[in-house]
């Protein structure tokens, strides 16, 4: 039990995708110019990527891994996730709209987000099995709307901020980041499964 | 001529796409803690933009409009897994190093964006001269970024001690925070000097109204 508990609390502070791991640094930049659409992206993500993970370990294992085609594993999973995205549009749609207008705007652009499909591949070069996949998958998605909530939060300050002329902007927002990851690598000397009681 | 050159040179300075469109962020962040990697990852995602720009610039006329972004996938996928299985068979230690960022090439909005923006609407050369110009200014940039972070971060560049053994190297910068800070700065710097040149130009061109 506890080993599962720091799994998720090692994707979520320890070895957080976008700070420490560097995955989804796009939308970490792109979408936290306002606080609401960084949560409904936050929120599009977790679900994503939960669901995505999911999906890809159950296909490396029991779809590429016995019939010995594990070299088709980057189209496989792109694929996947591409169709994923696509079904999970629909689905909420139909089903419910006022989900959809939340977090239907986000959908289109998580394809291309890396961290859906680093996560997925972390899973398997990190050897978990399902549960952990599904923890892990959970906690990277926890850890990607916590940092992309703070920044967000501290992007709508930095507006109103007298920055140096050619630090406007992006330049501004990846020092923040940078000492956002500083914050961070604290956690490395955590030894999670202690706490715990493993 | 003159448009073929426009088109590959625009990669290196105005779409350069690290410093000025923010594409690629991923890798250009994640890899960069030694120059050799930078120029490996660089290569890597030239070699697939510039593969994948050829084969979208010839089928653009037959692939459907309505289903063009899972074509476009489909191709760019394929052309990572044939550098990937390169890499690992070739320079197994670089293919080590890049980890998981190579199989995620596939998900670069660079090379995703450049055949929906150029390589689907364009002649294969002209397709050409943009892979290589925007894959190179990729690498250049990915290199510059890396080189600092190497110096600054290990005192060396690419593996060879250059500071002096006196040089206290600042690991930070070797870590996930440096590459932050160092892609801040280098942008700030790349800004910084082209509002001096744009300056300097108008400052010329006043110098010679009032002169004429």
């Amino acid at each position: 039990m506890a080993d599962l508990v720091a799994v998720f609390f090692a994707a979520a502070l320890v070895n957080n995708v976008v700070l420490i791991r560097f995955l989804g640094i796009c939308p970490y930049l792109g979408v936290s110019q306002a606080l609401s659409s960084a949560v409904g992206m936050g929120g599009a993500v977790i679900f994503v990527m939960t669901l995505s993970s999911m999906a890809t370990w159950l296909i490396h294992n029991f779809l590429l891994i016995p019939y010995g085609i594990e070299y088709l594993q980057t189209v496989a999973f792109i694929l996947v996730i591409a169709t994923l995205v696509q079904f999970v549009e629909m689905v909420m749609l139909k089903f419910s709209p006022p989900l959809y207008r939340a977090l239907g705007v986000f959908l289109p652009l998580i394809t291309t987000n890396c961290a859906i499909m680093g996560v997925a591949l972390l899973n398997i070069t990190d050897g978990y099995n399902f549960i952990e996949t599904l923890l892990h998958a959970l906690g990277a998605g926890v850890g990607f709307i916590l940092v992309i909530i703070l920044f967000a939060a501290m992007r709508e300050r930095l507006d109103r901020a007298d920055v140096p002329g050619p630090m406007k902007g992006t330049p501004i927002a990846l020092v923040t980041a940078a000492l956002m990851s500083m914050g961070f690598m604290a956690f490395n000397g955590f030894n999670i499964t202690a706490l715990f009681g493993g | 001529m003159d448009r073929l050159w426009r088109d590959f040179a625009k990669g290196f300075k105005i779409e350069n796409p690290v410093l000025r469109l923010v594409l690629g962020m991923c890798p250009a962040l994640a890899v960069t803690t030694a120059a050799i990697n930078g120029i490996g990852m660089g290569l890597a995602t030239t070699a697939v933009l510039l593969m994948s720009n050829i084969i979208i610039s010839l089928l653009r006329n037959m692939i459907p409009k309505k289903i063009r972004i899972p074509c476009f996938i489909v191709i760019i996928a394929s052309f990572v897994t044939i550098v990937d299985y390169t890499m690992a068979a070739f320079v197994p230690p670089l293919h080590e190093a890049l980890g998981i960022f190579i199989p995620l090439i596939v998900v670069n909005c660079l090379i995703l964006g450049r055949a929906e923006a150029f390589a689907s609407r364009n002649p294969l050369v002209n397709s050409v001269a943009d892979g290589l110009g925007m894959g190179l200014g990729f690498t250049l940039s990915l290199t510059v970024l890396a080189a600092i972070r190497e110096i600054l971060g290990a005192g060396t560049i690419f593996g060879v001690l250059i500071m002096g053994t006196s040089y206290q190297p600042a690991i930070m910068m070797i870590l996930p925070p440096g590459a932050f800070l160092g892609l801040g700065f280098l942008m700030g710097a790349m800004n910084w000097w082209d509002e001096r040149v744009r300056r300097a130009e108008l400052e010329a061109r006043k110098e010679a109204l009032s002169h004429g």
